[in-house]
């Protein structure tokens, strides 16, 4: 975890309570450090760098929250605004987006 | 490959706490993305040419096993590939190709001078997600452009990008490499791509293929490459650079992008024969890694092959190690010390710092290697009025003074990386 995500996650503005899924056009690569995203409709590439939030990620779909999805990737209270925050910039590049629910 | 292109050092995983920059040195099991030069055919014959294209090879791959390549592709998760050439559009299974890709999840972005572009080719391109097309233009004006791409390329370029513009597609690309002739039209080049919608992107010319001829009167000097620095600084994201210029983050400011040689790290070139090079700007034997058509397959070369292994190893940074700029610069681009007969371990021949020109000066009389294979087109030159060429030799075979040929692909894949977020 980099200083600099945890420095963002200050000022997180996701909202964990809400359903969120990966943006269908995207596709994910899993890798040692982590992941990298793919992008098909912006063109843009991303990086997860660790495990754990390819965890959070590849659930957010099924999890009724991303908070619940923190729950069952393990994460503690004190990592939430870290992940938050990644998450946050995932959605702000399309590479997840908020579920409409049915 | 005869001798080993970097200080050797153990080969070892790197242990995942390590910088994502690190994480790529060492190597993916498959790359992020490549280019694929689909033929070395081509109706120009740009001086510049980084494949010396011009004529179709007779080996090239057929369309079975392109699309065979293609299934591997998807099979190693391999995002995109950059379509380039020679002119791939000429390939006659070009749109069928770009077709199967896509329905495979791979990406396609593809390069070309756009002669194939009519309304029709434009309409289909804009109603697919899935690709992404790169006009080539070396000049804001006919007259910069064609004296490097050849007599009427503005027009067909300019023509290419008016049907796309009308067909709706949004954002595609001008890829423009940076010589020293229009490093002074950024701004026209940048209005250019505003008026029909596009983005704009530029990258550094290298000594590759024929450009290895041309690149002593073409390649930006000192002050201008500082200038193009500072307009790039301005202009940050707004403007594409294939992550092209890294080199350049010797001045201080990183550009935007990742400041990495993915050579057989995290990208490749497959060549129109199924040759697999470590890059698109590094057509030698000495960066050759195998070929597709071996037992393997492609994966195989990428996993297996020497040549990449030797690539994925540490590296000292040589000469440089010490220069308080190696940490942004990493000592430039593989591509451009060979093909000037430089060290691989000391500066690029373009080091902001200076050294490259010392370097230079110091290697003078000695020759550089030359780029295996030559397709150029036996033909004429191409009326340059820049005097890029020197006068052909009659001593000469043909192919050896012919000029011609271009490729419009000029990609370092990875552009368009956003650092991401962390975790």
């Amino acid at each position: 975890m980099s200083t600099e995500t945890q420095a963002r996650g200050a000022r997180a503005g996701f909202d964990l309570d809400r359903p969120w899924q990966l943006h269908p056009q995207v596709s994910v690569r899993p890798e040692r450090f982590g992941a990298l995203l793919y992008h098909f409709g912006t063109r843009r590439l991303s990086f997860l760098k660790s495990p754990a939030l390819l965890t959070v990620v590849s659930s957010l779909g099924d999890a009724p929250t991303a908070r619940e999805a923190c729950r069952l990737a393990g994460l503690t209270e004190a990592e939430l605004p870290a992940y938050a925050a990644a998450l946050e910039t995932l959605a702000s590049s399309q590479m997840i987006r908020e579920r409409v629910s049915s | 490959m005869t001798q080993p292109l970097v200080t050797r050092a153990p080969l070892t995983r790197p242990p995942v706490t390590l910088p994502l920059v690190e994480q790529f040195a060492c190597g993916l099991d498959a790359p992020i993305c490549l280019t694929w030069e689909l033929t070395y055919a081509c109706n120009l014959s740009c001086v510049h040419c980084l494949s010396s294209s011009g004529r179709r090879d007779p080996r090239e791959l057929t369309t079975a096993e392109c699309r065979a390549v293609i299934d591997e592709l998807e099979r190693m998760q391999v995002f995109y590939v950059n379509i380039g050439g020679g002119e791939p559009t000429v390939r006659p299974d070009f749109w069928d190709l770009v077709d199967y890709a896509t329905a495979h999840h791979v990406g396609v972005k593809f390069s070309t001078n756009g002669v194939q572009i009519d309304p029709a080719a434009a309409r289909r391109l804009a109603a697919s997600d899935y690709v992404d097309v790169q006009i080539s233009l070396d000049g804001a004006t006919a007259e910069v452009n064609d004296a490097v791409r050849g007599p009427g390329s503005y027009a067909t370029a300019l023509r290419a990008m008016r049907h796309l513009a009308e067909a709706g597609f949004r954002g595609f690309k001008i890829s423009v490499v940076v010589t020293r002739q229009n490093v002074s039209q950024l701004d026209d080049f940048k209005a250019i791509a505003d008026r029909f919608g596009a983005q704009l992107r530029l990258t550094r010319l290298r000594p590759s293929g024929r450009g290895a001829d041309v690149w002593d009167e073409l390649h930006p000097t000192a002050g201008q490459q500082r200038q193009l620095y500072d307009w790039l600084v301005a202009h940050g994201e707004q403007v594409l650079t294939g992550d092209s210029f890294f080199h350049l983050a010797g001045y201080g400011e990183a550009l935007p992008g990742l400041n990495l040689c993915g050579a057989g790290r995290v990208v490749c070139l497959i060549d129109p024969i199924g040759d697999v090079y470590a890059c698109p700007f590094a057509i030698h034997d000495s960066f050759l890694a195998g070929n597709v058509r071996g037992p393997g397959g492609f994966a195989a070369v990428w996993r297996e092959s020497e040549l990449f292994a030797d690539l994925r190893r540490p590296q000292t940074g040589g000469a440089c190690h010490s220069c308080s700029a190696y940490d942004s610069c990493r000592g430039g681009c593989m591509a451009a010390k060979f093909f000037t007969g430089l060290p691989l371990d000391g500066p690029d021949p373009e080091c902001v710092k200076g050294h490259g020109e010392r370097a230079l000066s110091a290697a003078a009389g000695a020759s550089p290697p030359r780029p295996s294979g030559d397709h150029s087109h036996r033909t004429h030159p191409v009326p340059v009025s820049i005097g890029v060429r020197p006068p052909a030799d009659p001593g000469l075979p043909p192919a050896s003074r012919g000029l011609p040929p271009d490729r419009a692909c000029d990609e370092s894949p990875l552009a368009g990386f956003s650092p991401g977020p962390g975790g």
